[in-house]
């Protein structure tokens, strides 16, 4: 069936190609059928990719060894899931992936689009066929998932880190958030390609970077919890050059989610708001150029290839895309108010934005340090994770701050009584935390404690929002609380799905703050019935169990766990060993405790002959909080996401209001 | 020839005939032009926009006002302004379909 593979992918091509010359021709000569057809072939490309990504999957489900890229990821003893999962275990099915989500995030656009958006779409579609072109052409004429071999009697296998059952969803979504980027920056550029710069693109651009930025920012969590399962390093995040890869664009998209808000409320920003949806993009790509090219050496970068050069040239030509598209258009771009006050909303969220940036660029300096070292010194040098910690400090926790102040502080301007009056319950909330947290020894970390005690701001003026939204809503409407309550969220989905996002990001900052300055850790090598003891646990290893699982020999070290004298169970630690792909993958002990939030994370880091192991054993407090974060992070990116009618009628009112005076006018003596 | 090859060409033709449907509707529409905003749709879009905006501005001022988020004195400061914007914004609303009606007449 490789043929069918390529000729699916030939199709797509050839589709992408027509959608682009015919659509930029149909947009730019104003032919109504011709758009139609361009977009056609938009939605035609996602089916024909669906067929080819439907024939590798086949052949990995079939053993079909014959195919190289099946015989290279997969063996016949692989579960199933993982033989599913394998389709992006390498270089050909990733790119395969990509295009599979671009295209269908493509078809859906035009699709969803094709009524009320359709003179801005006939400017978006040759742009997102630009981009299906890219990755269409890397499969076809570069790096073909369809190679074709002798068939092998087995494969060789996946490699054994990513037979996980986070690795089946972590690098969907996050292609989800890569590929999901190209869709607001497809309608930024088509909105500058036609002039039309009006709220629409606003509109849509602003809810398509909350699917992608959602679903970046659940993928990076679900891979932070992977390599805290997988990777067996006692940690969830190493600032590795692929995790800053997914977090760069994250982050633009973070801020220009904030900075939008002004331009809608205001009309300011505009300039800076395509060059934040632009950046967005462009760092998605480079993402994918460092995941894919092995340029850098990164535990998450399972493949070295040629593809590099057409990454970094697709990179420099989105990038002097967008340049020039703004700065033919800066006239449209002006901004129609001024900032009246320092001491504002715009203005705060003005900060949270340069902060947001800042953070971005120095991830993205360090990053490319390596590689910027290398091409001039000829010795790649790497930035430790000082670097990124300092960063991250600077301007994380001013950012943390924000979060509590930008949203409560007026538009236009604020005066500081005011601000003493709205924020007198967080204040005193704060400094309350502060000080039961140094009497409780908190003290032995100043960012820590500074970050809980920020943390303890921002989660009481949320709770406080949502108190004073639903008393106000009840002194209106007389409803009970919970129905008021609801209301209020209902009919502010955007303000209140806002506050619930950065609850999630306040839990994640105290679960990172818990577990990274407040954790312990212990290192001994035990013989059977000795202990280890480390922050009020007591660990005593038992025995060595060996079994054979789906593909792996499991050997597990196993330690009775108490704490305080309390029998807590057991936790097991050890290695499995893969036959097929001749490699040994750690796996960690993990014991959570849901109540506090705290895992007990053991690691057997060397099995002795004589049955005694080297353990290293974390304590880790309050990490939970970080999964839990993803959760409340997601309930927040929904109730935002959920349509909001008003919002449509008011566009669709404004449009036809617009259509009347023009006839009017028309028809005028 | 093979099945796949066969299943690739049915594949193809399939792809082809939904790019080529915009063209086989008949009768063919009476213009194939796409619909262009003209000067004064354009500029009603953007006074409505104004409008728009300066209403929601208003009207979050009050619910800011109502849910004790902003103090009586900074309400007082700033309602003046966001009325004044909103009516400016009515005003104009009405007022390019008499200034485009004179423009398509001189032209006329």
């Amino acid at each position: 069936m490789a043929e069918l593979g390529r000729a699916a992918l030939a199709v797509t091509l050839g589709l992408s190609l027509y959608a682009l010359l015919a659509g930029g021709f149909a947009a730019v000569r104003g032919r109504r059928r011709l758009a139609a057809s361009a977009r056609n072939a938009l939605i035609a490309a996602f089916g024909s990719t669906l067929v080819a990504t439907a024939v590798l999957v086949t052949g990995f489900l079939r053993d079909d060894f014959s195919l190289a890229y099946v015989a290279g990821h997969s063996s016949a003893a692989l579960p199933v899931q993982y033989k599913v999962s394998a389709l992006w275990g390498g270089q050909e099915g990733s790119l395969l992936l990509w295009l599979l989500i671009l295209t269908g995030y493509s078809a859906l656009a035009v699709w969803l689009g094709r009524r009320r958006q359709r003179d801005l779409l006939v400017w978006v579609t040759p742009v997102l066929a630009g981009i299906c072109v890219g990755f269409a052409w890397l499969l076809v004429g570069v790096s073909s998932p369809f190679a074709v071999i002798a068939a092998p009697l087995d494969g060789r296998g996946l490699n054994p880190s990513l037979q996980n059952p986070y690795m089946v969803a972590h690098p969907v979504l996050l292609y989800l958030g890569y590929v999901g980027l190209a869709v607001p920056f497809a309608f930024a550029m088509g909105s500058l390609l036609s002039g039309r710069i009006d709220e629409r693109w606003l509109v849509a651009t602003r809810r398509w970077t909350i699917v992608a930025w959602t679903a970046l920012g659940i993928g990076q969590l679900l891979g932070a919890h992977w390599a805290y399962e997988e990777v067996g390093w006692g940690g969830y995040y190493a600032w590795d050059p692929v995790e800053n890869a997914a977090l760069m664009p994250w982050l633009a998209a973070t801020a220009y989610l904030h900075s939008v808000m002004i331009q809608e409320k205001r009309g300011m920003l505009k300039v800076w708001n395509v060059v934040l949806v632009s950046l967005a993009f462009c760092l998605s790509l480079f993402g994918t150029f460092l995941t894919r090219s092995g340029i850098v050496s990164s535990i998450h970068s399972f493949t070295q290839s040629s593809i590099g050069p057409w990454f970094l040239g697709f990179i420099v030509v989105a990038v002097v895309f967008a340049t020039a598209m703004i700065w033919l258009r800066l006239p449209l771009l002006r901004a129609t108010a001024k900032l009246e006050s320092l001491v504002s909303r715009e203005a705060t969220f003005l900060y949270n934005n340069l902060l947001l940036v800042a953070l971005c660029l120095t991830i993205l300096w360090g990053t490319s340090w390596p590689i910027l070292s290398e091409a001039v010194r000829g010795e790649a040098v790497v930035v430790g994770r000082p670097y990124y910690d300092f960063f991250l400090r600077i301007f994380g926790l001013p950012l943390l701050l924000l979060m509590g102040i930008g949203p409560l502080v007026a538009w236009r301007r604020a005066s500081l009584r005011s601000l003493a009056r709205i924020f007198s319950w967080s204040v005193g909330a704060a400094v309350a935390s502060g000080v039961v947290l140094i009497a409780l020894g908190a003290g032995s970390s100043i960012p820590g404690l500074i970050a809980y005690t920020f943390a303890a701001f921002v989660l009481t003026t949320i709770a406080v929002e949502f108190a004073r939204g639903t008393a106000a809503r009840r002194a209106l409407t007389g409803e009970a609380i919970p129905r008021a309550f609801s209301g209020l969220v209902a009919r502010n989905r955007r303000r209140y799905g806002g506050y619930v996002v950065h609850a999630a990001i306040v839990l994640l900052a105290i679960g990172v703050a818990g577990s990274s300055a407040y954790d312990s850790v212990a290192e001994a090598r035990l013989a059977r019935d000795e202990t280890l003891s480390v922050a009020g646990y007591d660990l005593t290893y038992r025995e060595l169990t060996e079994r054979d699982g789906a593909n792996a020999t499991e050997l597990r070290a196993v330690l009775d766990v108490q704490r305080d004298g309390d029998a807590l169970g057991t936790v097991a630690a050890g290695k499995n060993a893969y036959a097929v792909e001749q490699q040994v993958s750690n796996e960690v002990g993990i014991r959570s405790d849901l109540l506090t939030g705290e895992d007990l994370f053991v690691i057997a880091e060397q099995v002795y002959d004589d049955g005694s192991v080297q353990f290293r054993v974390f304590v880790k407090p309050l990490v939970n909080l970080i999964w839990l974060a993803g959760l409340v992070f997601l309930l927040g990116s929904l109730i935002t996401l959920w349509p909001d009618g008003r919002e449509q009628r008011r566009l669709v009112e404004r449009y036809a209001r617009a259509a009347r005076s023009s006839r009017r006018a028309a028809s005028a003596p | 020839m093979s099945l796949p090859l066969v299943l690739g060409g049915a594949l193809a033709v399939v792809c082809v005939m939904l790019v080529a449907l915009p063209f086989l509707h008949e009768p063919a529409p009476l213009s194939d032009a796409l619909d262009e905003l003209d000067g004064a749709e354009r500029r009603a879009l953007e006074l409505g926009e104004q409008r728009d905006r300066a209403l929601a501005a208003l009207k979050e001022l009050e619910a800011d006002h109502r849910a004790g988020r902003i103090g009586d004195a900074d309400y007082r400061a700033l309602v003046g302004g966001l009325r004044r914007d909103a009516a400016a914004a009515l005003r104009a609303l009405d007022e390019p379909t008499e200034g485009s009606s004179k423009a398509e007449a001189k032209s006329g």
